[in-house]
């Protein structure tokens, strides 16, 4: 793994010239449309780095920030003119861009000198992945060694989820986020909101399962079932559920519950909090990353949703309001 | 020294921190700050997948642990961005409009949405 080819080079040049592209791009749309290509290169550069874990959660992810960005900016155009007055003057601009640059040339040196020998967990990770009943590395550090910290950034993305529908006007609290479907049966996007699910589900179990042995895992998996409900909702063919519907949120909080009780089973049953039994290592993750998988895909559709936008039908209304979550009509 | 593959996808990640802070600091609209933070974050984790790459051993292609702290923090950048997303598009459905000005001019085209 060493000498340059010619993907490695074109691959640096096409991530930069991406990255520059939505600094310099006018229009905030067309900046986000450089930014979902710009998450697909980053993920190739993952692969190249033999990081396919990584490369998958990337180009998931990647792609959720820049369709969220993409519809935001759809819906702010009006404000990007009046922005523009605001940017800092020639010198100004100049200044921070020798500072930024001084950032840069600082992290590079610190790629350019590295320790030597680098320093390693690898070993470690390998000493003990027979314990955890896994075989890819990565998923053994984030459900085993690490797992305090894969149950706190479900957690995290649990927080982000009540902190977006926060952001909801009062008026609206209870309903459902996001626009009314528009079906459009004859058009291609309907067509392959049909013809895509079935596969992307397959697709997203399988890495689910996959993901104890090979790339893949609870995050990757969930992200793809995300994404092919985002698709049957952009083709109009489901709704987004009211967010005070109790399987929704029953879905929004199945993985941080499984994944707390089987931590404090292991209290009980094991050596303290989040040990896993001695020989049921294996039966126990794989049972908190099915339900960790539900609560992403849900999480991640939620996020991209938005807060609640649309005023609860009549009959959620008056359940709403009996906890005196309304201010009445408008 | 040679310059390998890895240390070039490293300084990659040092131009992209570089190239998201001047973003973050530049330009004027929260949505591309929220952009440029995006490509920050992507250049720093790629650094961490340089130190993976390189801490390479006992049959690993990379070190598991940065590997899998870069997925954590990739998840959680996301939840960030999520949030910022929305806390801008419900300022903008409140005023009409986003700045991050500290006394914004009287607004004249305000469409709040509450009663």
């Amino acid at each position: 793994m060493s000498g340059l080819g010619f993907v490695e080079v074109g691959l640096v040049v096409l991530v930069l010239a991406v990255a520059i592209w939505t600094n310099l791009a006018r229009a905030s749309f067309a900046a986000a449309v450089g930014f979902i290509a710009f998450g697909l290169l980053l993920a190739l550069v993952w692969v190249r780095l033999d990081a396919v874990d990584v490369a998958l959660t990337e180009a998931a992810v990647g792609a959720i920030t820049g369709v969220l960005l993409l519809s935001a900016a759809a819906r702010m155009r009006p404000s990007e003119g009046a922005a523009l007055l605001e940017r800092p003057g020639a010198a100004m601009r100049g200044l921070i861009a020798v500072l930024c640059a001084a950032v840069s040339v600082g992290v590079a040196f610190v790629v350019l000198l590295p320790a030597d020998p680098a320093p390693t967990l690898a070993p470690a990770a390998a000493a003990n992945l027979h314990a955890t009943g896994m075989g890819n590395p990565v998923t053994a550090v984030l459900m085993a060694y690490r797992a305090i910290d894969t149950l706190l950034e479900k957690i995290v993305l649990l927080v982000a989820v009540v902190a977006v529908w926060s952001m909801a006007p009062d008026s609206m609290w209870g309903g459902r986020p996001g626009l009314t479907p528009v079906r459009q049966d004859n058009e291609a996007l309907a067509f392959l909101a049909r013809l895509l699910p079935p596969i992307g589900v397959v697709v997203g179990i399988y890495l689910l399962w996959n993901g104890a042995d090979e790339p893949g895992g609870a995050f990757q998996g969930g992200a793809i079932l995300a994404a092919m409900w985002i698709l049957a909702r952009m083709a109009g063919l489901v709704d987004a559920p009211a967010v005070s519907r109790v399987s929704l949120r029953a879905g929004l909080v199945a993985g941080p519950v499984v994944f707390l009780a089987a931590g404090f089973a292991g209290i009980a049953l094991a050596e303290g909090f989040l040990a896993y039994p001695a020989g049921w290592e294996k039966p126990v993750i794989i049972v908190i990353e099915t339900a960790m998988t539900l609560t992403v895909a849900v999480t991640l559709a939620m996020l991209l949703e938005g807060p609640p936008a649309r005023a609860p039908s009549p009959s959620l209304r008056s359940t709403a309001a009996a906890h005196g979550a309304t201010r009445g009509d408008r | 020294m040679t310059l390998t593959i890895t240390t070039l996808y490293g300084l990659l990640g040092a131009a992209l921190v570089g190239l998201g802070l001047y973003g973050l600091l530049v330009q004027p609209h929260p949505l591309r700050k929220i952009l440029a933070f995006n490509v920050l974050g992507g250049g720093l984790f790629l650094v961490f997948g340089v130190v993976a790459r390189r801490g390479a051993g006992a049959g690993f292609p990379a070190d598991p642990v940065p590997q899998a702290f870069v997925i954590t923090a990739i998840v959680v950048a996301l939840a960030g961005t999520a949030l910022a997303v929305a806390i801008m598009l419900r300022l903008f459905a409140e005023t009409g409009q986003v700045t991050l000005r500290p006394e914004p001019p009287p607004s004249d085209n305000g469409k709040g949405d509450d009663s």
